[in-house]
């Protein structure tokens, strides 16, 4: 065992920070840091820039268009990406949908789709969750019926990530009625311009229009747009739902925004001497990053057995759990620092308009709200630790 | 010892809230908050005319003679309602000082206004610098002839938009900390020098920006004796804070009884969600604080006639607890109803805001531990 980086590790590193330097737009920065990421252009931006460097998919195998690095390579990007405070790449296509596809698609599917999820050509969204069907997936009742080389499908999915910007639309649907819940659902992908698709938007509790609802009225679906075998739907789902869960930690990001917590501590006076020099503040932020250096080591320890070809298992929902429990700690203490400037509601500043309080104190409040969220997606926490209880400790 | 409500203030709490629910339900909330002005000038008549603004003041001024207590019972209301009115701002800091430390004049002209709904206020205290240290202040006053001039920034003054009238603390003498030379005026927002900045809150409020440069106001204006004003906001504040637990808790009550009540009725995995018993033990202790909270609320307004000490350690202690409960029963009740707590659409996010907000206000849990525990 050993914790040093070796000379050819450091010197990729040196590599993707100067990359990271000399190809972020400085308008991006501050965008990130507030969280304020708005557009599509946004989030699009950063993607084809990486994309064109070949470093958009660093997980994906060589053969589809990955960059072929190791897991410590992976690791090195992510923090350098964190460091600099660079746009998130969106998992939908890159970190899911593109997963499903090179593991259990077609010849055709992979040749059609991967290389436009890399180029960013197609942006794509999670048609997982119904009203009726959030923790318990498998009771969705979006319909598809087949009809010679098509489904026709009929329904409703919501809580959809940014389906506004949508050209496609990876959906679990229900195909058979007539067996248990997880047997009769199929992998469908659907193309959002298809007619009988309607987006409407859910603002959520900052004001951001982050989510939608989407209707399907009668759409049809050629049957070459199915993911594996019909009714083996709820298998893919569960990988990729895997998947989602370790990239969910968040670690290298977190580091970051502790770092800009300290700054802010600095700045922040309290009976005429910074807030970072009382004990009461000091200690809540020395706890969160102790909190944080356990994690790290428990996803290095993952990442270690992923490097020596073993799966993931479900221990590794103690990543999602302990991560978003972080991230949202950050948020409260971030909150609790900036004071009386958690008021000023953003949302209300115009791009040109100078904003009220400290640049840092800009969006906090709006963010704290936001990441409420991180406990609830993804598989809420209450569902990750009955995964643990089930199939860890076999409880 | 007797924790019941007399005749009357039963009554007060039945039409606050009967009005409150014919009224002011959350759409309007909403809607009125996101358009200008941001809150309810008729309304605001109505308050009067029901006799709210008047409660805790003397009848001899228009008021109907009551207190705290009837402060509470209108803040719990104004909480579950999500009311943005400066209630707090006009009432309790303006009416309590001016009762408690206004002269003749002052009262005379003043404690009628307000109870009559004639005038709004907003309290300006608040400076980029000075956290929740009240006496932190680098606005200053200058004699001037029988008056003084007013100079400096004061931030985020709640309900500052639609306020005639300011009171405003600021330093007459002493350091920029000291406890000796703060003085407290009432300050006419139209007055030459006074520039704003306005703009929405997170919880649905308004607030300002505001500049003083070199505004003049008149000695009839201040209040109290000149540089010894530290003493009196610290009362105003703990009445507000008082109040503030008050409203905090007509909060919670809400998320309290929404929480369960959705978790009655949304099914996953084929049953209720409050079938699951780690839901079941996360709203019992949803309950637990909420329930403590009331008892502290309580407490803090009851203590709020007592010595000084104990009435800061009370005022104090409920902030800490209450800033800790709301902070829990907000972010649960949010959690609970998942992805729906997320929506700007349902209220349950609204009262989570408000709540967070509150622990903000007049200091939050640090402060107020702190300032418990130098008590003690
Ligand atoms: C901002 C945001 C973005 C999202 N993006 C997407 C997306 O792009 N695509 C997509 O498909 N979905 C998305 N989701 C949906 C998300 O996955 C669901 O919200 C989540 O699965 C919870 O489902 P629900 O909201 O229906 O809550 P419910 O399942 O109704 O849960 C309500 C509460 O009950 C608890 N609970 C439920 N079952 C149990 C149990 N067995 N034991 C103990 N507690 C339980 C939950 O933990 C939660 O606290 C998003 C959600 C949010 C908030």
């Amino acid at each position: 065992m050993d914790l040093s980086f070796s000379p050819e590790e450091e010197a990729f590193r040196q590599e993707v920070r100067s990359f990271i330097r000399d190809n972020l737009p400085d308008k991006l920065k501050g965008k990130v840091r507030r969280g304020d990421l708005e557009t599509k252009d946004d989030y699009l931006t950063w993607h084809k820039i990486l994309y064109r460097q070949g470093w958009v998919a660093p997980a994906w195998p060589k053969q589809y268009g990955g960059p072929g690095w190791t897991v410590t390579q992976r690791y090195i990007f992510n923090e350098e990406c964190a460091e600099a405070e660079t746009p998130m790449i969106l998992p939908f296509g890159v970190a899911m949908c593109g997963p499903v596809i090179y593991t259990f698609g077609s010849e055709a599917q992979k040749q059609k789709y991967l290389p436009r999820i890399l180029s960013g050509e197609d942006w794509w969204c999670q048609g997982y969750s119904e009203p009726g069907a959030g923790s318990d997936l498998a009771s969705l009742k979006t319909r598809a019926v087949r009809d010679g080389d098509h489904y026709i499908v009929n329904g409703q999915k919501t809580w959809t990530t940014l389906a506004q910007f949508a050209d496609w639309i990876f959906c679990l649907v229900r195909t058979d009625t007539s067996v248990k819940q997880q047997e009769g659902i199929t992998f469908l992908l659907i193309d959002m311009k298809t007619p009988g698709i309607t987006v409407k938007p859910i603002i959520v509790l900052d004001g951001a229009h982050e989510v939608n609802e989407v209707f399907f009225d009668n759409v049809k679906v050629p049957v070459e747009n199915r993911i594996g075998e019909e009714n083996k739907g709820w298998t893919y789902a569960k990988f990729l739902l895997v998947h989602e869960r370790s990239g969910i930690a968040g670690v290298a990001r977190s580091k970051k925004a502790i770092e800009r917590l300290k700054q802010i501590a600095e700045a922040e006076m309290i009976d005429g001497k910074p807030l970072i020099e009382t004990d009461e503040f000091t200690r809540k932020i020395a706890e969160t990053e102790i909190d944080l250096s356990a994690l790290e080591f428990t996803e290095l320890r993952t990442l270690a057995k992923e490097s020596r070809g073993q799966m993931a298992g479900p221990e590794s929902s103690i990543l999602k759990i302990k991560g978003t429990e972080i991230q949202q700690r950050i948020t409260e203490l971030t909150l609790e620092a900036i004071g009386y400037y958690a008021y000023p509601d953003a949302r209300s500043f115009g791009d040109n308009e100078y904003p009220v309080g400290p640049d840092y104190a800009v969006g906090q409040a709006g963010h704290y709200f936001n990441m409420r969220k991180a406990s609830i997606y993804g598989g809420s926490n209450e569902i990750q630790r009955g995964i643990i209880a089930k199939a860890v400790l076999g409880l | 010892m007797d924790f019941s409500y007399t005749e009357e203030q039963t009554l007060l709490r039945n039409s606050v809230a009967r009005f409150l629910a014919d009224h002011y339900d959350f759409e309007t909330f909403k809607r009125v908050s996101r358009a200008e002005p941001g809150w309810r000038p008729d309304i605001w008549k109505q308050f009067a005319e029901l006799g709210l603004l008047g409660a805790s003041l003397p009848e001899d001024f228009g008021g109907l003679g009551g207190g705290p207590i009837e402060t509470m019972i209108v803040m719990e209301e104004f909480g579950k309602a999500l009311a943005v009115e400066p209630y707090v701002a006009t009432v309790v800091i303006g009416g309590g000082l001016l009762r408690r430390s206004g002269s003749d004049a002052q009262r005379q002209e003043w404690l009628p206004k307000i109870a009559g709904g004639e005038t709004v206020m907003a309290f300006a205290f608040a400076e980029p610098q000075g956290r929740y240290d009240l006496a932190d202040l680098t606005t200053t006053a200058k004699k001037s002839g029988a008056g003084h001039v007013l100079n400096g920034h004061k931030a985020v003054v709640l309900g500052g938009p639609w306020a005639d009238t300011l009171i405003v603390t600021a330093r007459v003498g002493g350091g920029q900390r000291d406890a000796n030379g703060v003085s407290v005026f009432l300050v006419d927002k139209k007055s030459d020098g006074i520039s704003a900045r306005h703009y929405p809150t997170v919880d649905g409020q308004h607030a300002s920006e505001i500049t003083f440069e070199n505004v003049e106001v008149p000695a009839s204006n201040l209040i109290g004796a000149e540089g010894e004003g530290l003493p009196l906001i610290e009362q105003a504040v703990d009445e507000a804070i008082a109040a503030h637990c008050a409203e905090a808790v007509g909060c919670m009550r809400v998320l309290q009884d929404a929480t369960v009540e959705y978790s009655k009725t949304r099914k996953q995995f084929g049953v209720p969600i409050g079938k699951f018993q780690v839901l079941q033990h996360r709203m019992v202790d949803m309950f637990i604080n909420t329930e403590q909270s009331v008892s502290i609320a309580l407490m803090a307004t009851l203590k709020l006639g007592e010595s000084e000490t104990e009435r800061k350690k009370a005022a104090s202690a409920a902030k800490v607890h209450i800033g800790r409960a709301g902070r829990f029963v907000g972010q649960q009740a949010v959690q609970i109803h998942g992805g729906m707590g997320m929506t700007d659409e349902l209220n349950v996010g609204h009262y989570f805001k408000r709540l967070t907000m509150l622990d903000t206000l007049y200091g939050n849990v640090d402060h107020h531990l702190k300032r418990y525990a130098a008590l003690a």
